[in-house]
């Protein structure tokens, strides 16, 4: 029993690196994609405060909308555009009707009023595109598809689907975007200082209901792009909402503020389930993909109660 | 004018300390007694009782036990459903293991399996607080989700992997299994919700129910004031999950008579979280009024369009109270973001001042 759990499987990653290395592979392609429904989460909590829990069925709905577009009828980029439309329409009809009302509530008002935006949207997204899974239009947009695979030693084969290259790609183009959005230009400024302190910023004149619904379209607009991508790895449908309540753990961990922090929890989140599922999860059944993620953040939080990059909690009386 | 409490003078210490010290509560609440137990069950059909009151009692149940946790000791707890999950698995093991028992006393006992789980994930409370809390009721959500379906052992090692309630009776009156009378069944959860709502409603305004409150307002501050933070906030996750155990166990007994897995999802615990914001949290009265809505506004949607006489396909109708129900959380949130208790308190004001506005 000790010898499974503790040399086992060590001797087989050391045995077969070539299964290693593409287990290792599907973590990283994984990670990437649970750091960015993370990032979503992190923009909007550092400008508003805000944990945005809809931002998972935001992937769904910008994911469904653009699919159900092209299903009727509209062109794969036109229905790009169009739905990063809808997203700024959402992201404004979301500052205007749920946040401005509610503002100064507590956290967990705020929390509440977005799982009732995620049920509002579940409804709306099916009430119009349907509920059956859809494909994502991979081709019609220009995406790569096939593979390559790469010989390793001997026998070793390992192989990356160019999908996920893609994905990985795009992620590190969106984090440096959104790093240099952040950094260099005036409305990033003004969002660091929104996020900062509330009033202080107002008292500069900077409009908090335009950099709240500047934020949710940028919430939007990752929430598009991650929808691309696990549209492309699965099927398009709400299914994936049970995805986006992995972007917890990876948010906890990493601390609720830091973009940073998203992307190094959700590798260590995606490492760690496939390793461990590969590797660990047969002692005990298989599946244990559901719920390791949240052990593995849970472990890391009694070490560090406030995340990986968060700030430091200081409690006073 | 019809609230009014002026002229109503206590004598005793007793007197002035007692749960209802109001005569118009006394009053009030006796009416809703009598209706539950005696107009209720002698006027409601079958649907009714079985697709609208039963469900609303368990769902009550289990808002209270999470509206102890949430609402009393402010530790924010997503595994609700799991908690209740490990409630139904329990008592349905305890009737297996043990057919000649009393089954309500075996619905009873199977909370305490859940407390003591509950407790476990508790632990990690000490040191996680707020939001980040959440994270680790997830953890137990997941993966007691995960054990309900690996664990052949907990559902008999049955083909089908749910389980199925067995056919029992008490006194002589089937209570559960597929021929129990859904008056039965009635009975049998009104009396455990009322009995475990009077119990907590004594519990806390106590001695335990204020420390709770104290760790909520500010833990820190009650540790200072002597109050133990691990005792205090272990007693929490297990009274909470004693009931909720106990409301889970009844959900499948009294109401479902077989259980899977995604019974006991987190959508359940999503719900049984709605209801307890939207009721308002830390108030009782609350947890009964939030579940009402919650549970009973999908049904009135479902049936609402026939009523009309427009015929709407199922699953528009589905998408459309998944719709109307998101929309109404947010209307209500912000509307009154402290609850339907709160809205109470202002109906009686309102009362107490008629028909004057001040």
């Amino acid at each position: 029993m000790l010898y499974d759990i503790f040399i086992d499987p060590f001797v087989q990653m050391y045995d077969m690196p070539d299964f290693f290395l593409q287990v290792l592979w599907e973590g990283f392609v994984a990670g990437i994609l649970y750091a960015l429904i993370a990032l979503g989460f992190v923009l909007i909590f550092k400008a508003s405060g805000v944990f945005n829990f809809a931002q998972g069925i935001m992937v769904v709905f910008a994911g469904l909308t653009l699919v159900g577009l092209h299903e009727n009828g509209v062109p794969a980029f036109l229905a790009l555009i169009l739905t990063i439309g809808v997203m700024g329409i959402l992201a404004y009809g979301v500052e205007r009707v749920v946040m401005r009302p509610l503002v100064n509530q507590p956290d967990i008002i705020l929390l509440m009023a977005t799982i009732g935006l995620t049920y509002f949207l579940i409804g709306f997204g099916e009430f119009v595109f349907g509920g059956e899974p859809k494909q994502m239009i991979t081709d019609e947009l220009g995406l790569p598809n096939g593979s390559t695979a790469f010989e390793i030693g001997e026998r070793g084969l390992v192989i990356l689907q160019h999908i996920d290259i893609a994905a990985a790609v795009i992620a590190v183009v969106m984090v440096t975007a959104l790093g240099i959005f952040f950094n260099k230009t005036r409305i990033g400024r003004a969002l660091r200082a929104v996020a900062d302190d509330h009033q202080a910023a107002l008292s500069v004149g900077i409009s908090l209901n335009q950099i709240w619904a500047i934020v949710w379209f940028a919430a939007g607009l990752v929430a598009l792009a991650t929808g691309i991508m696990w549209g492309a790895r699965s099927d398009v449908s709400f299914a994936l909402e049970i995805v986006a309540f992995k972007a917890l753990p990876v948010l906890i961990l990493g601390g609720f503020t830091s973009i940073p922090g998203a992307i190094v929890g959700g590798l260590i989140i995606g490492f760690g389930e496939k390793i461990g599922e590969l590797y660990w999860g047969g002692l005990v059944g298989g599946g244990i993909e559901s719920w390791l993620a949240y052990i593995i953040a849970l472990i890391f939080l009694l070490f560090r109660p406030q995340g990986l990059f968060g700030e430091r909690i200081i409690e006073r009386i | 004018m019809f609230y009014r409490e002026a002229g109503q003078f206590k004598t005793s210490y007793k007197a002035d300390q007692a749960l209802f010290p109001i005569l118009q509560d006394r009053i009030g609440l006796a009416a809703i007694l009598v209706i539950a137990f005696v107009v209720i069950p002698a006027t409601a059909n079958d649907f009714f009782l079985t697709s609208i009151m039963i469900p609303f009692l368990v769902f009550s149940l289990a808002a209270i036990g999470l509206n102890i946790l949430t609402g009393y000791c402010g530790q924010l707890s997503l595994g609700t459903g799991a908690f209740m999950g490990v409630g139904a698995y329990a008592a349905y093991k305890l009737t297996t293991i043990f057919p000649d028992a009393n089954v309500i006393v075996m619905v009873l006992l199977s909370g305490v399996f859940s407390a003591a789980i509950g407790a476990v994930f508790g632990l990690p409370s000490l040191r996680i607080k707020g939001l980040y809390l959440a994270v680790t009721t997830l953890a137990a959500q997941f993966f007691l989700e995960w054990c309900f379906i690996r664990i052949p052992w907990l559902y008999n090692y049955n083909a089908s992997g749910a389980i199925e309630v067995p056919h029992r009776e008490v006194f002589g009156i089937v209570a559960s299994g597929a021929e129990a009378t859904p008056l039965a069944r009635y009975f049998i959860v009104l009396g455990i919700t009322t009995l475990i709502a009077f119990l907590i409603a004594n519990v806390l305004r106590g001695r335990i129910g204020r420390s709770w409150m104290m760790i909520r307002d500010m833990d820190i501050a009650a540790e200072l004031m002597g109050i133990k933070p691990l005792q205090t906030k272990l007693m929490a996750f297990a009274v909470s999950s004693y009931i909720c155990g106990v409301a889970g166990a009844m959900m499948v007994f009294f109401w479902l008579n077989a259980a899977e897995p995604s019974s006991y999802s987190i959508r359940l615990s999503f719900q049984i979280l709605f209801m307890v914001i939207l009721g308002g949290l830390g108030s009782l009265g609350g947890a009964f009024m939030g579940a009402a809505f919650i549970w009973i506004l999908p049904v009135f949607l479902k049936f609402f369009p026939g009523l009309l006489g427009i015929e709407l396909a199922a699953e528009t109708v589905q998408h459309a109270t998944y719709m109307i129900v998101g929309a109404l959380i947010i209307f209500f949130l912000i509307v009154e973001p402290h609850g339907f208790a709160r809205l109470w308190q202002i109906a009686k004001q309102k009362l107490r001042v008629w028909p004057f506005p001040y």
